[in-house]
């Protein structure tokens, strides 16, 4: 599998869906799963899964002892590994910049030249699919395909892969031509596509002109909650607290979660609403709350990160998720996971497969307001999405998800 | 001899437009006409209209020997008055067969016999006025909304003035025993029991033309075969169904109309009658007690009241609901009585349902919400509203306490009232006696007296007086 992040240090919900996957297919046993990810930390759960750094993947000679080796990296990939990849090395990179185990940096973030670490890493992946011996390569996400094509051209296996967000998505239309060609590359290049959600189905269908025998939608899960996390502390203001919770940018619909917080405030004084996380339209958001006249009652607490999280839904009573357009959105489940009713878009990946929420056009600020006081207002609303929620969330795990693309992988090796 | 019991029953909520929260206080209006009056129009004309236009013509074809009973709840005849009327005239002239009954019900398809004796038997009352006034009978048998019954309805309903009630034969409830007997209230023995035949019933109203249904297609003969093949003992079949049934869950093409038409004729070649309720009631004796310890009802496959009470969303909706009824009955404005009515249908319970699987799908199949979160919280939103404008007319600040002991002597000096009443009313008759005997004295003595018509006037009117009181 090449993916781009993997917990505990994500930046989004890539790696928190590949991570719940790769985990739910080892449960489903009989599965020999190695990761690839750009830059490992060396802190991650390697219970289930082989992980293997690109930042480690020598891609031109350097003559070094074992202990060296031992010594540099043994924290994130065995020596026996290093060497076993030194012996791959299949052209002679050395024009490039590489530090003094032949190995090319990683940010394993979104850098400004993302494009260039793109490419470092598919050419490290090379190495990989020359060293190791696999059945199915599955990349995550448009910043893995172009790995993906190269392993699949080296070794002629078949290549699966997960569509977790199109550009469309991200750009609410203002497609980026180099993306949309790397993304369509992908899709081309793909023996099967697995998509988060039918929404995300119909885009790839739809924009990508991919043919729908080739796609297949494997929604997301959630992995459950630890108890500490379930258990956090915090202290509630007296009044009701109404989050947003997400990068604040024009995919997730910030402003109108500012619309319906202003519609609510108007008749409903026993409310506060935050909008936690950062993003470029965060000060846009700020000066709009402001012209609402209701900045004494809406927070910008900034972004949360591991715990703060789950303190921050812990303190809600309702969780917002406004989204323009969203492939699945893991954030209202983990909302649902700590017992916190939510309201989510019909643009919405997860609204396919959720009963208990609420569910509103992203534009729809009459009804999401409605929806958000009817919450706050009535305790017997709030208790049954709460239980339900809870019940029903629980339900949604990634073994069976798993299994789904156990079963992809069966057919597209067997076609 | 055996004989079939048919019962139709239409009813049609007001149902609610978007309100919103921003509404509350704001808005007083609470109904989407549009939406009623496209309904209400639509299904009379695919079903109410051909399938009244078929009974009246089985009435006649069958020189009266068939026989049914309607159940028309209140505000589903204020809906038809106003979008169909043509329907009414329809009905009147069922009424003028003599051969259909019309059955006593809640006027607002409320579930108010569960929460409020005092509001139920005020709902029935109304419903029962609204019948006479319209087709000039007076219900004798009680159809409770949804076929709701328990034990503890027994003794009101009797003290009523009911002989009978329809409720459902639920499994649960009839084990072993058949619904096609009369049965008498453990609580109330002299009221009879009518069980819906569920299995008859549902036949003809979900079955009927489901082509996967090993007895696909049914026709009027086998069906009757059927009922002439129940045991010699088991007396009256009940077939209690939607009227909606016929056009409008079956299609017309589906040829249920011929169906129910043919229906009357492959009877009498078998020796079957039709009854209404009440000559059901008359005719049989109950073959035994039949006791429901919790409310049944003809709703979903529990047979239970959890379509419309069964999650917290409805239960809280529900007791706020009814947490006012007192205040509301208290008060005389028109409009806010109306709305109480309309409010109260069961129907706004029903859409709010979690349920899933193949209740599910009923649910959502009537409901106009896309969700029942939506349904509550539009609800609610009207509620509160409802509730606002109560308490504008009476103030929270008085306690229900207060409140009640206020009411208490109002009831109290109403009494008093009536009792001071009928006393100045004997005094006035004593002396309008007085002045009687004192005229006849008069006259006696001054017989010239009575060319004065101003005195004449008087006797008269007291003689006309005491021929009435006679």
């Amino acid at each position: 599998m090449f993916g781009w992040e993997f917990p505990p240090h994500i930046l989004g919900g890539l790696g928190t869906a590949s991570y719940g996957l790769t985990k739910g297919m080892w449960e489903c046993g009989d599965m020999d799963i190695t990761f690839v990810i750009p830059k490992p930390f060396g802190d991650e759960d390697k219970s289930f899964a082989h992980i293997i750094g690109a930042s480690q993947v020598p891609v031109a000679w350097r003559d070094v002892s074992r202990e060296y080796v031992e010594q540099r990296i043994g924290n994130l990939m065995d020596p026996d590994l290093y060497f076993r990849l030194r012996d791959h090395i299949y052209a002679d990179f050395n024009y490039m910049h590489l530090n003094d185990l032949g190995c090319l940096e990683f940010s394993g973030r979104y850098p400004d030249n993302l494009l260039e670490e793109i490419n470092n890493y598919s050419i490290t992946a090379g190495v990989i699919a020359r060293t190791l011996d696999f059945d199915v390569i599955h990349s995550h996400d448009w910043l893995t395909y172009p790995a993906g094509i190269h392993a699949k051209q080296v070794t002629g296996k078949p290549l699966v892969i997960h569509v977790h967000a199109t550009d469309f998505d991200r750009s609410r239309g203002n497609v980026n031509p180099t993306v949309f060609g790397i993304e369509k590359d992908g899709m081309t290049h793909a023996d099967h596509i697995i998509t988060v959600s039918n929404l995300t189905r119909q885009t790839v269908i739809e924009k990508y002109g991919i043919d729908p025998a080739k796609v297949t939608t494997v929604h997301n899960a959630v992995t459950p909650l630890s108890e500490d996390l379930l258990n956090v502390q915090v202290t509630k203001p007296k009044e009701k607290v109404i989050t947003f919770l997400g990068r604040i940018t024009m995919q997730k619909g910030p402003e109108y979660f500012v619309e319906a917080a202003a519609k609510v405030l108007k008749n409903n004084h026993n409310a506060r609403f935050v909008m936690a996380g950062s993003g470029d339209m965060m000060d846009k958001m700020i000066a709009l709350a402001a012209e609402r006249g209701i900045a004494d009652r809406f927070h910008f607490p900034g972004f949360q990160k591991g715990k703060q999280v789950y303190e921050m839904l812990k303190a809600s009573d309702v969780y917002v998720m406004p989204s323009v357009s969203e492939p699945f959105g893991i954030s209202p489940l983990e909302a649902m996971q700590m017992g916190v009713p939510s309201i989510i878009s019909k643009q919405s990946g997860c609204a396919e497969i959720l009963d208990n929420v609420i569910k509103t056009d992203y534009w729809d600020i009459d009804a999401m307001a409605d929806a958000i006081n009817s919450i706050i207002t009535y305790p017997a609303m709030y208790n049954q999405l709460r239980e339900d929620g809870l019940d029903e969330v629980n339900r949604i795990t990634w073994d069976k998800a798993g299994q789904k693309v156990i079963d992809i992988y069966n057919r597209v090796i067997n076609p | 001899m055996k004989a079939i019991c048919f019962y139709f029953q239409i009813h049609q909520p007001f149902r609610l437009k978007r309100y919103r929260f921003f509404d509350i206080g704001n808005d007083h209006y609470y109904y989407d006409d549009f939406a009623n009056d496209d309904i209400v129009t639509r299904i009379a004309h695919h079903s109410y209209i051909p399938a009244a236009e078929s009974l009246l013509r089985m009435i006649e074809e069958s020189n009266g020997a068939f026989r049914c009973a309607l159940s028309i709840t209140g505000i589903a005849l204020e809906q038809l008055e106003q979008y169909v009327p043509e329907f009414i005239d329809l009905l009147k002239k069922l009424a003028d067969t003599g051969k259909v009954e019309f059955l006593a019900e809640t006027y607002a398809h409320s579930l108010s016999s569960l929460a409020d004796p005092e509001e139920f038997a005020a709902q029935v009352k109304m419903h029962d006025d609204k019948i006479f006034e319209l087709f000039g009978q007076r219900p004798k048998v009680l159809r409770n909304t949804e076929l709701i019954y328990c034990d503890e309805l027994a003794p009101q309903i009797l003290s009523m003035g009911y002989k009978g009630v329809i409720t459902e034969g639920a499994k649960h409830i009839l084990g072993w025993k058949s619904p096609n007997y009369v049965y008498a209230a453990a609580t109330a023995p002299k009221l009879k029991l009518l069980l819906k035949n569920s299995k008859l019933s549902d036949d003809i109203s979900f079955r009927f033309s489901n082509p996967d249904w090993d007895a696909y297609p049914l026709t009027a003969d086998k069906y009757i075969d059927w009922i002439a093949s129940t045991p010699a003992e088991e007396q009256i079949i009940n077939l209690f169904m939607n009227l909606e049934t016929f056009g409008e869950l079956q299609n017309r093409d589906t040829g249920i109309f011929q169906f129910l038409e043919a229906l009357p004729r492959f009877a009498k070649e078998r020796g079957i009658d039709f009854w209404t309720p009440s000559e059901a009631v008359q005719k049989l004796k109950p073959v035994g007690e039949l006791s429901v310890l919790h409310p049944i009802s003809w709703a979903d496959e529990a047979r239970d009241t959890s379509a419309w009470l069964g999650n917290k969303l409805q239960q809280e909706a529900f007791a706020k609901l009814y947490s006012v009824a007192e205040r509301v009955r208290l008060c005389d404005d028109r409009r806010l009585k109306q709305d109480w009515n309309y409010l109260q249908a069961s129907d706004h319970f029903f859409y709010m349902a979690t349920k899933r699987m193949a209740d599910g799908a009923v649910h959502s199949h009537f409901s106009p919400y896309e969700t029942p979160f939506q349904a509550f919280t539009n609800y609610m939103n009207v509620l509160a509203d409802f509730i606002v404008r109560v308490e504008e007319q009476y103030p929270l600040s008085i306690e229900n306490e207060e409140l009640n002991s206020l009411l208490t002597t109002i009831r109290n000096q109403a009494r008093e009232i009536e009792t001071l009443n009928k006393e100045v009313d004997s005094m006035r008759k004593n002396i309008e006696h007085y002045n009687e005997e004192h005229l006849l004295r008069e006259k006696v003595a001054a017989p010239a007296a009575e060319e004065k018509p101003a005195k004449a006037a008087k006797p008269r009117k007291a003689a006309a007086k005491k021929t009435k009181k006679a």
